[in-house]
């Protein structure tokens, strides 16, 4: 393999792994839960292959179990994954005239923690989209495994062990981090957070993390608005 | 279920899963942004982390009510801290999953 080749999918593996530990015991949750829903292992795997979506495939194991109908689950996939729109809107900005063939490539693999950890890096200017592409679909590979090896094995595994079921909250608290470059930011962190809290306890469904992130990031930029136009 | 029915099912699925991610992308790709969603988008990621976030630190998911003093939580601070100091993030998810293995014990 090229040089150059072998840098990149080096360094795209170094930026997913926290996304594969975190994955992992997540996925092995899921083909648990699918198995006991009464769904085969290919099933699983077939699930896993078409729909790279984890809280969207949790949601549709539990109606399969309570037997809802086929179009009341896709429906509820798509309002579940509806913020995804808002994150490949932020990924546009950094893939400004890609070509449509990588991004209808790229696009299979958006999820949160990808969109996460590849958009920290766009940001400090130190990633390309090749090395995105990488993290999207090792994340992926890692997440079809861990299904299936749930759902053939997944009752023999401990729960909670080494504390791994932590890893995405922990890798979601560091990108947090890494975002918070100035007041706005943590004004709009700061909002949100409440924001979706509240959302959450009020509203039942899903609608509370577009909804909270939406609001927030409008008060956010009229603030930063007002603020310019003050000075 | 037979098989065709897992593919109809997981078809639709995925389609509900791949227009959301794959249509903006495209479409915004190729187009001049104008320059207020540019400054609106680049406070989108700290928002949606938050409000991913902060539910399962502060509220309890099978009662879906408020909840102060989760393990989670707990856990969330010097977690925080750590991650302030250090800005690594493979650090930072082992300190946040040793803590929260060790507090599992205790808490």
């Amino acid at each position: 393999m090229h040089e150059a080749n072998k840098l990149t999918l080096r360094q795209g593996a170094t930026a997913a792994w926290p996304i594969c530990l975190g994955y992992f015991p997540i996925g092995l949750a899921l083909g648990v839960l699918a198995q006991k829903a009464g769904l085969p292992w290919w099933a699983v795997a077939m699930m896993s292959g078409l729909v790279f979506a984890g809280s969207a495939q949790f949601i549709c194991v539990a109606m399969i179990a309570t037997g809802a109908s086929t179009p009341a689950i896709i429906l509820t996939t798509f309002v579940v994954n509806l913020r995804h729109v808002l994150m490949s809107s932020v990924l546009a900005v950094y893939l400004q005239g890609v070509n449509r063939k990588f991004l209808a490539l790229f696009a299979y693999g958006v999820t949160d923690e990808s969109f996460a950890v590849n958009l920290t890096r766009f940001r400090k200017g130190e990633w390309d989209r090749w090395r995105a592409l990488v993290v999207n679909h090792l994340a992926n590979a890692v997440w079809v495994m861990a299904t299936i090896c749930g759902a053939l094995a997944g009752q023999f595994v401990p729960q909670g062990a080494l504390g791994i079921d932590y890893a995405l909250t922990g890798m979601f608290i560091c990108l947090l981090v890494f975002q918070l470059q100035g007041r706005i930011y943590i004004i709009t962190g700061l909002l949100a957070a409440a924001l979706s809290v509240l959302w959450y306890l009020l509203i039942p469904g899903d609608s509370y993390i577009v909804g909270a992130s939406m609001s927030a990031a409008t008060i956010g930029y009229l603030l930063k608005r007002r603020h310019r136009r003050g000075k | 279920m037979t098989f065709s029915d897992y593919l109809i099912l997981f078809g639709g699925m995925g389609l509900a899963t791949y227009l959301p991610r794959s249509l903006p992308l495209i479409y915004l790709a190729h187009k001049k942004m104008p320059q207020w969603l540019i400054d609106w988008l680049s406070l989108i990621p700290v928002a949606i982390l938050s409000a991913l976030l902060a539910p399962s630190l502060f509220a309890d998911a099978a009662a879906r009510s408020f909840a102060f003093g989760k393990l989670e939580l707990l856990v969330a601070i010097p977690t925080l801290v750590f991650s302030l100091k250090t800005r690594s993030l493979g650090g930072t998810v082992l300190v946040g999953m040793l803590l929260y293995w060790l507090g599992g014990m205790v808490y």
